[in-house]
């Protein structure tokens, strides 16, 4: 068992240090370096050609669309993009590479030296951008023989190469200073807001349950206090692979935080290593020890010529960007008529995105605000899931407020809808019909029901005659237990009022 | 002049996954050597003023459409693996790292 130091106790030692790399898979229809569908999954092996293969003589050509995305990523991170500069192997032996390297670039980056400002509760922390590289995805192995399919305990490897060869494009942070108790925050706004900002350059789907995301995670502490912002004393990292939501970066960051600090504190020192996230106990083990076998003798590839892009070209893609979230929020706050407090809580539970989209599928905003924030903040924390993850999507929201809208369903049968939708039941339209959800306003059924409510409770309806009109809620309620819920409320109110006038 | 020491033949050797016995490398790695001071007599020539040239050809921007045309079928990419499982290229397990 990993032991661990307590939150507060590792705050009141340590000074964190965070770092982050976040690859991000465009959305391009074809592949970095060669003709092959850009699209993973599928049947194995059917997307791949020469190039992507690594066979001899097989000559890559660069996707002009993914160093132009490359470069908007780049300046929406406000970074400078390079006028010149060129790929480079990476070389290293492992079957997931067939070329036994994988291009990448190495110290000429496309984009480098920029920030993002990460709002976090209503503070800003600048996180600054070293650099923004154009790579290649590796292909998927799996592992055969082992019990759960990692390689320990397997036999042997199959791998499928429809992956290898999609465009990536690798984000790398500066280490994040000063952080402190906010450090799993911080890191879990920044790639929220990443994936926002990757969302809104329509350069990738950036789904991190799909991998089109992918965040890696450093973490070091350094004794309270022994360094500052301008000269940090930075302790022996770690590196978190493959933390796939935005709950597990903030979890991630934690836990090794009180790793780290239980080790330091018991006079031991930190081994610089990467180490696997797990999601579903929510700790991280050892995976390989950087060592110098991990040197990778980088050198420029011969067989792709430098990428210079024109300043023209630079300010003509510049032009496309999008607003710069600080000011898009100010003016989305103002649009909704959001409070200071409703938009903080938007973007906190990571829903922006998805508020955006629910209104532009046609919902008011603060119906949007309300099912995420409410019912499906509900389940995605019962689930353990991030929002974005849930199976819902913003059009179905937005279907299930109009039939709010449209008195098909009262709040408390949406609540069902949201049920059979996120259960897997089909569409809102299809949970409706299915679960016989639809309100009823038929007069017909609604007076029979109403009259009944009136026999039932004499005395109630003697108070509605002498004009005491609040006494209406009882007999409502009487008809809404009769109905099962499933009646119009303002209905059954106004037929209440007509009989017993 | 560069100097190329027997460890580093050896490290090298290791990481291109070159199986070097004890006499290979006593053997090669003064070889090593010459072979890089050879090459380093092009700083001879080249002043500061040169700098240093990874492409013979003063090309720059060689882009493609962002066009998928079709590539291999499975079964042609297949063809050439040693060992194939479940349409899947089958590789022996590798040791000490987990993709």
């Amino acid at each position: 068992m990993t032991s661990l130091m307590p939150f507060d106790d590792v705050l009141a030692a340590y000074d964190p240090a965070l770092g982050l790399e976040v690859h991000v898979e465009l959305n391009t229809a074809s592949k970095m370096f060669c003709g092959c569908p850009a699209v993973f999954g599928g049947e194995p092996n059917a997307g791949v050609c020469p190039t992507c293969l690594g066979l001899p003589g097989a000559m890559p050509v660069v996707n002009g669309k993914a160093v132009e995305s490359a470069i908007r990523i780049g300046l929406a991170l406000n970074c400078d993009i390079a006028e010149w500069c060129r790929f480079a192997r990476k070389n290293y032996f492992y079957p997931d590479m067939p070329k036994n390297f994988q291009t990448s670039q190495y110290d000429e980056p496309i984009a480098f030296d920029g920030y993002m400002d990460v709002d976090v509760d209503g503070e800003t922390y600048r996180v600054e951008i070293e650099r923004a590289h154009m790579e290649e995805d590796t292909g998927k192995s799996l592992h055969v023989g082992g019990a759960t399919g990692r390689i320990h305990g397997a036999d042997h490897s199959l791998v499928d190469y429809n992956r290898a060869g999609i465009p990536l494009i690798e984000i790398v942070t500066r280490p994040i200073l000063g952080a402190g108790e906010r450090a799993p925050e911080v890191a879990k706004a920044y790639v929220a807001q990443l994936r926002e900002l990757i969302v809104a350059l329509g350069v990738s789907e950036a789904r991190m349950d799909q991998g089109n995301l992918r965040a890696d995670v450093n973490l070091s502490l350094s004794p309270k206090g022994s360094g500052t912002l301008d000269s940090p004393k930075l302790g022996t990292r770690t590196e978190t692979k493959n933390v796939n939501s935005f709950r597990s970066v903030e979890r991630a960051v934690r836990f090794e935080m009180q790793r780290h600090a239980a080790i330091l504190s018991g006079g031991g020192s930190i081994l610089q290593e990467t180490r696997h996230w797990h999601e579903d106990t929510g700790i991280t083990t050892s995976g390989r020890v950087k060592s110098d076998a991990e040197d990778y003798r980088y050198f420029p590839e011969p067989d792709l010529v430098p990428v210079a892009p024109s300043r023209e070209w630079v300010e003509e893609l510049r032009g496309t960007l999008p607003e710069n979230p600080t000011v898009r929020r100010a003016r989305l706050q103002a649009e909704w008529g959001f409070s200071d407090l409703e938009m903080r809580d938007t973007i906190g539970a990571g829903a922006l995105g998805l508020v955006i989209e629910t209104i532009a599928e046609g919902a008011a905003p603060q119906a949007a605000r309300k099912w995420w924030l409410g019912e499906l903040a509900r389940r995605s924390n019962e689930d353990g899931v991030d929002l974005v993850d849930l199976p819902i999507t913003p059009a179905q929201v937005a279907r299930i407020q109009a039939l709010v809208d449209e008195k098909v369903v009262n709040d408390k049968l949406a609540r069902q809808v949201f049920e059979g939708v996120l259960a897997g039941e089909g569409t809102p339209d299809e949970v409706v019909e299915k679960r016989g959800l639809a309100v009823v306003s038929d007069d017909g059924a609604l007076g029979a029901a109403v009259d009944k409510a009136i026999a039932a409770n004499p005395d109630v309806a003697d108070k509605i005659r002498d004009g005491k009109v609040a006494a209406a809620g009882a007999l409502i309620g009487a008809v809404m237990k009769e109905m099962r819920g499933q009646a119009d409320a303002g209905r059954v109110r106004e037929l209440i009022l007509e009989k017993l006038s | 002049m560069p100097e190329i020491s027997r460890d580093e033949v050896a490290h090298l050797a290791m990481l291109a996954r070159i199986d070097l016995s004890d006499a290979e490398l006593d053997h090669l790695a003064p070889q090593l050597s010459v072979i890089l001071e050879s090459v380093a007599s092009i700083n001879g020539v080249a002043g500061d003023d040169v700098p240093p040239t990874s492409h013979a050809l003063p090309l720059t921007n060689v882009f493609r459409e962002d066009v998928v045309v079709p590539g291999l079928t499975a079964e042609e990419a297949l063809s050439g693996a040693p060992a194939v499982e479940d349409q899947r290229f089958s590789v022996p397990r590798i040791l000490g790292e987990e993709a």
